[in-house]
C-alpha cells in the first residue's frame, strides 16, 4: 500500500514537473526570449559560477579543517613521520595551484562573461608566457621527484642487519604469522606441505625449521625501536599487508616473496596514552581484492617494549614442539627412504626430495 | 600575437600540398537520393553519423547502468547496517537476510569500473564523437570504410550482449574487480564470480577490444587520408588531433590487453601457468609453478594507463573547441596544445608501473617510473593554463556545453592535482588503494571525461538530430551534477587519507577504518543524487530528439566544417562539392572582421579587412 503511495506520488511529481517544464516553454516563446541569442541566463550562470567559488570554496575549507584530525590517525614510525611530512608540503604546493587555478577559472568566467557591444581579445599564443608556464610546473615537479625518490630511496632500501625479521603470510581469509625463533632464521617452506595441521608449509627437515614460531590467529608482537623486516608472501591469491600507523604498504604475492621494513616508535600502550583511547590497537589490513572476506582479513599488531617483547616470545612454543606427530612422519619417512637404499636427505636439500616425493596429486 | 599559427610557408603548404581529396570523389556520393530501407539506414548502417549515434545511445544505457550499480554499493557503503530486503525483488539472491551478499558487492565494484571505463566513456564517448566528427570537420563523405566502421559497432554490441548477460548467471558476474589481477581472477575456487562470470568477460572484452580496433584504423586512416581540399594538419580542429592521438593510443594498447586476456584464458581453461605459481586454495595445492601474477599486472596497465588518456582526450579535444567557440576567442596556443596532447600521449606508454609501486616490482624500477610519472604533470598544466588563457578577456556565452567545458576543466584540475601525490612512490605506500585514488581518479577521469561528454552531446546534438536541447533543463542538469560530482569526492578524499581502503564491503571491523561513518552517509546521498539528476539529461535528450527547438545550420556561430553542412547532413554529409579548407578554425574575434566568427572555408581574399599582413598574399 505504502509503495503504491510513494509511486503515485512519484508519478505526480512527474506530471508537475513535465507541465512546468513545457510552461517554461511557452513563456520563453511568449517572452521572445527563446530568439534572443543570449538573455538574461548567460548572466545568471556567471553569477553562479562566482558563488560557486565563494561559496564552494569555503564550505570545502570549513570541512576539511573540520575532517582533519580525523583524516590523520596517528603515526608511529620513523619513515612515517618523513612520509608525513613530505605528504603534507607536497599537498600545500597543491593546494596553491588549486585555489589559483579554481579562481582564475570561475574568476574569469565571472568577469568575460558575454556583454553586448564587446568583441573578445584576439590573442592565439605567446611564446613567453607559454615557456614559463611550462617551466614552473617542470621546476617544481622536479624537485618534488627528487624528494619522493630520496625518501623511497631510503625506505625500500636494505634494511639494517639487527633487523626483527618476522613472515607474514596472507590467505583467504586471514594473516599468518611466523618468527624464526633461536637460530634467527626461517626454515625451508613448501607450499605443497600445506595442510590443515601446516598452515605454512613448512619443511621439519630443514633444521632451521625446527625453531620456527608459527600463528595462525591471533595478534602480531613487535618490540619498538627496533627494524623489523617483514617477510611477505601469500598463499593463495593476491593479498596486501597496510598498516596505516606504519605507512606500511606491501603486496603478497604467491610465488613471488616481498619484503618491508620499518622501525616502530611507539608502543601500543604509549599510543593509547597519547590518544587518551584505552581500546586503541594497531592494526593489519589487507588491501589488495582477494575475495568475500577481503574487508575482515584484520590482524591485530601488538607493539611492545623490547624487554616485554622478548619476554613474550621466549614463552611461545615452536611449531614442531607443537606438532610432533609431523616430525614423527618425517623421521619414519626418512628411515623407510633409508631401508630401501636412499640416503636420507638434510637440510633444505630435503625440500627437493619432498617435493618429488609428493607428487602433485596432494 | 603578431606570429599567428598558420604561418605563411605552412598555410601556403597546406592548400598547395595536401589534397588528398580529389574533386572527381565529390560527385560520387550524396547517397541521399538512394532509397534504403530501415535495416540498412538505422542499424546496419554506414553512415558515420548513425553508428556515432547508435554508440551514444548504447553508451547512454550503460551509463545509467554502470550508474545504478555504483547507487547500490553506496547504499551498502552509506548505511552497512542497514536492512536491504527491499532489493529482494531486483537481486534475487543476492540479498541474503536483507544483507548484501559480499562477493555480489565485488561484483558491483567491478561490472561499475568494466562498464564506465570501457563502455561508456571509451566506446560511448570516443565512439560516439570519432566517429561523428571526424569526417564532417576534415571534410570527408564518411569514413575510410563504412563497413569497417560497421562492424565496429556490431562488434561492440556483441561484446556488450555477453557483458550484459554475464549480470545473470548462477555464479555472478566477473567479481575480481575491473583490473581482473589473477590469481582471483583465474581461480574459481577463490571467487564465484571467476567461474562462467569471468569467462564471460574475458570474451566480451576480447570481442571489445577487436571493435576498438577496426575503430582506430578507421579513424587514423581516414584522418591522414581523406582530408579536404586545404585541410592540412596544422589547421585540424584539436577535437580530431585529439581523436586521432586517442586511435593511435589505442590501436599500440589494447592488443596487450587482449594479450594478457589470452594468456588469461589459458591459465584457467588449459592448465598453464603464465600468472600462476605456488598456490594452495580450497584445502589443495595447484599443480602451477614459475608464473608470475605481477606480470599480468604489468600486461593490463600497459594497456591500463593508456586507456586512462585514451579516456580523457578526447573529452580535451571537445572542450578546447567548445571553449573557444563559447569565449568567442582563438584557443590558446593552438601549437602548445597539440605539443601537450602528443607529449601525453607518448609519455602515457612509459608510466604504467606507477599502479604497481608497491607490489614488490624492483624499488628502482619505482623511481624510474616515478620521474617519467611526474612529468606527465607538466604538459597537463600547459593545457589547463590554456585553456584559462582561451577564457581571459573572452566574451563568454554560457551554453550548456560551454558550463560542462569550464566544469571539465575545474574537475580536471583537482583531480590532477592529487595525481601528483599517487606518483611520488614513497606518497604512495601510504595512499595506494585507497579512496585517495577512487576519488583521483574517479574526478579526472570519470567525472572530467563524463563532462567532456556531457559538453560534446549538448554542443553537437544541433548536428545529430537537427534540433536543439533544451537550455533550461540543461543548466540544472549542469549545476546539480557539477554540485554532486565535488560533494561525492572532495569527501572523499578525507577517507582516503585517513587510509580506507577501496573494495571493502564494510569497514566497521577496523578500529582504524571506523571514523568517518557519518561521512560516508553523507557521500552515498550525493552519489545517489547526482545519478538521478542524470535522468534530467536523459529526459531532455530523448524529448528534444523528437519535440526540440529546430535548430539552425550553424547555431553557435562556429568555424568547423561540420556547421557548414545542412540542418541534417544526409549520407555524404553535403550535398554539393566538399568545401576547401583555406584557415585555421580559431578565427573568432578575429580584429576587422565583420562578424566575431570567419568559418574555415572562407578564403583571405574575401576578408581583407581582417587579414593578418602573412595572409594578404594568400588573398591574392
Amino acid at each position: 500500500m505504502t509503495a503504491l503511495g510513494i509511486l503515485l506520488v512519484l508519478v505526480l511529481l512527474l506530471v508537475v514537473f513535465g507541465l512546468l517544464f513545457r510552461l517554461q516553454i511557452l513563456t520563453s516563446i511568449f517572452s521572445g526570449s527563446s530568439n534572443r541569442e543570449i538573455g538574461t541566463s548567460n548572466r545568471v550562470n556567471a553569477i553562479l559560477f562566482l558563488v560557486f567559488l565563494i561559496v564552494g570554496g569555503a564550505a570545502f575549507a570549513w570541512s576539511f579543517a573540520d575532517s582533519f584530525d580525523a583524516m590523520n590517525p596517528p603515526i608511529a614510525s620513523v619513515h612515517g613521520h618523513a612520509l608525513e611530512k613530505m605528504f603534507w608540503t607536497t599537498m600545500v604546493i597543491l593546494g596553491i595551484a588549486f585555489v589559483l587555478t579554481q579562481v582564475l577559472l570561475f574568476g574569469y568566467s565571472y568577469k568575460y562573461q558575454h556583454r553586448e557591444g564587446r568583441r573578445a581579445f584576439f590573442f592565439a599564443h605567446n611564446n613567453k608566457i607559454e615557456i614559463i608556464w611550462t617551466l614552473i610546473p617542470a621546476v617544481v615537479m622536479a624537485a618534488l621527484v627528487f624528494a619522493g625518490w630520496k625518501e623511497w630511496t631510503r625506505i625500500t632500501g636494505p634494511a639494517p642487519k639487527d633487523s626483527v625479521v618476522i613472515e607474514v603470510m596472507g590467505k583467504q581469509f586471514g594473516w599468518l604469522a611466523r618468527y624464526p625463533g633461536r637460530d634467527q632464521k626461517l626454515g625451508v617452506v613448501n607450499y605443497r606441505l600445506i595442510d590443515a595441521s601446516n598452515d605454512f608449509g613448512l619443511d621439519l627437515s630443514d633444521q632451521s625449521s625446527l625453531d620456527d614460531i608459527t600463528f595462525s590467529s591471533g595478534a602480531l608482537h613487535i618490540p619498538k625501536g627496533h627494524p623489523i623486516m617483514f617477510k611477505i608472501r601469500s598463499r593463495d591469491v593476491l593479498h596486501a599487508v597496510y598498516m596505516p600507523h606504519f605507512r606500511v604498504q606491501m603486496y603478497a604475492v604467491p610465488g613471488m616473496p616481498t619484503k618491508f621494513w620499518f622501525t616502530p616508535t611507539l608502543t601500543t600502550e604509549e599510543m593509547r596514552a597519547q590518544t587518551g583511547n584505552p581500546k586503541f590497537t594497531y592494526e593489519l589490513a589487507c588491501n589488495q581484492i582477494c575475495g568475500r572476506g577481503h574487508f575482515a582479513m584484520r590482524m591485530e599488531v601488538i607493539v611492545e617494549e623490547p624487554e616485554d617483547y622478548i619476554a613474550w616470545l621466549s614463552q611461545q612454543k615452536s611449531f614442531s614442539s607443537q606438532n610432533p606427530e609431523i616430525l614423527a612422519n618425517l623421521k619414519k619417512k626418512a628411515q623407510d627412504q633409508k631401508t630401501i637404499g636412499v640416503t636420507a636427505p638434510v637440510g633444505p636439500a630435503a625440500t627437493a626430495a619432498v617435493q618429488s616425493a609428493t607428487p602433485a596429486s596432494l | 600575437m603578431a606570429a599567428n599559427i598558420p604561418t605563411n610557408a605552412q598555410a601556403q603548404g597546406g592548400i598547395g600540398v595536401s589534397v588528398p581529396h580529389t574533386e572527381h570523389e565529390d560527385h560520387l556520393h550524396n547517397d541521399e537520393h538512394h532509397e534504403q530501407s530501415f535495416i540498412s539506414k538505422y542499424v546496419f548502417s554506414t553512415d558515420h553519423k548513425v553508428i556515432a549515434k547508435q554508440f551514444l545511445i548504447t553508451g547512454i544505457f550503460w551509463a545509467i547502468l554502470g550508474g545504478t550499480l555504483s547507487s547500490l554499493f553506496r547504499l551498502q557503503l552509506g548505511w552497512p547496517e542497514a536492512t536491504l530486503e527491499w532489493l529482494t525483488p531486483v537481486l534475487g539472491k543476492w540479498v541474503e537476510a536483507g544483507k548484501l551478499n559480499p562477493e555480489f558487492y565485488l561484483a558491483l565494484v567491478t561490472m561499475h569500473g568494466t562498464i564506465m571505463v570501457f563502455f561508456v566513456l571509451t566506446a560511448g564517448l570516443s565512439g560516439t564523437f570519432s566517429n561523428f566528427l571526424i569526417p564532417l570537420q576534415i571534410g570527408a563523405r564518411d569514413m575510410a570504410s563504412g563497413f569497417m566502421n560497421m562492424l565496429s559497432y556490431w562488434f561492440f554490441f556483441i561484446s556488450s550482449v555477453i557483458m550484459f548477460s554475464s549480470l545473470f548467471i548462477e555464479t555472478g558476474p566477473a567479481a575480481a574487480g575491473w583490473t581482473i589481477y589473477p590469481p582471483l581472477s583465474a581461480l574459481p575456487q577463490a571467487i564465484p564470480g571467476s567461474g562462467a562470470g569471468m569467462t564471460l568477460w574475458l570474451v566480451s572484452m576480447a570481442l571489445f577490444i577487436v571493435s576498438q580496433l577496426l575503430g582506430g584504423v578507421n579513424y587514423i586512416t581516414t584522418i591522414i587520408n581523406l582530408r579536404t581540399r586545404g585541410m592540412s594538419m596544422s589547421k585540424l580542429p584539436l577535437t580530431i588531433w585529439s581523436f586521432f592521438l586517442t586511435a593511435v593510443l589505442g590501436l599500440l594498447a589494447f592488443p596487450v590487453l587482449f594479450s594478457a586476456a589470452l594468456l588469461l584464458i589459458f591459465d584457467r581453461s588449459f592448465g598453464t601457468s603464465f600468472f600462476l605459481s605456488d598456490i594452495y586454495i580450497a584445502g589443495q595445492a595447484l599443480p602451477n609453478t614459475g608464473g608470475s601474477p605481477i606480470l599480468f599486472q604489468h600486461l593490463f596497465w600497459f594497456l591500463g594507463h593508456p586507456e586512462v588518456y585514451i579516456v580523457i582526450m578526447p573529452a580535451m579535444g571537445m572542450v578546447s573547441e567548445i571553449m573557444a567557440t563559447n569565449a568567442r576567442k582563438p584557443i590558446f596556443g593552438y601549437r602548445a596544445m597539440i605539443g601537450s596532447l602528443l607529449g601525453i600521449s607518448l609519455l602515457s606508454f612509459v608510466v604504467w608501473a606507477h599502479h604497481m609501486f608497491v607490489t614488490g616490482m624492483n624499488p628502482f624500477l619505482g623511481s624510474v617510473f616515478m620521474f617519467l610519472t611526474l612529468i606527465i604533470a607538466v604538459p597537463s598544466a600547459v593545457k589547463t593554463f590554456n585553456w584559462l588563457a582561451t577564457l581571459w578577456r573572452g566574451n563568454i556565452r554560457f551554453t550548456t556545453a560551454m558550463l560542462f567545458s569550464i566544469g571539465f576543466v575545474s574537475l580536471f584540475v583537482s583531480g590532477g592535482l592529487t595525481g601528483i601525490v599517487l606518483g611520488n612512490a614513497a606518497l604512495d605506500i601510504q595512499v595506494h588503494n585507497t579512496y585517495f585514488v577512487v576519488a583521483h581518479f574517479h574526478l579526472v577521469m570519470g567525472s572530467s571525461a563524463f563532462f567532456g561528454l556531457f559538453a560534446g552531446v549538448y554542443h553537437w546534438f544541433p548536428k545529430m538530430f537537427g534540433r536543439m536541447m533544451d537550455e533550461k533543463l540543461g543548466y540544472i542538469h549542469f549545476w546539480l551534477t557539477f554540485l554532486g560530482v565535488y560533494l561525492v569526492f572532495l569527501p572523499m578524499h578525507y577517507v582516503g587519507i585517513a587510509g580506507f581502503p577501496r573494495r571493502y564491503y564494510s569497514w566497521t571491523g577496523f578500529d582504524t577504518f571506523s571514523q568517518f561513518a557519518d561521512l560516508n552517509k553523507f557521500i552515498s546521498v550525493a552519489a545517489i543524487l547526482a545519478f538521478f539528476a542524470q535522468f534530467i539529461f536523459i529526459f531532455n535528450f530523448f524529448y528534444s530528439i523528437f519535440r526540440g527547438r529546430r535548430a539552425t545550420e550553424n547555431p553557435w556561430q562556429s568555424n568547423t566544417l561540420e556547421w557548414t553542412t545542412p540542418v541534417v547532413p544526409g549520407h555524404g554529409n553535403w550535398p554539393g562539392a566538399i568545401p576547401a579548407v583555406y584557415r585555421w578554425p580559431y578565427d573568432y574575434s578575429k580584429p576587422g572582421a565583420e562578424t566575431d566568427f570567419i568559418p574555415q572555408n572562407v578564403p583571405f581574399s574575401q576578408t581583407q579587412s581582417s587579414n593578418m599582413p602573412y595572409e594578404r598574399e594568400m588573398a591574392d
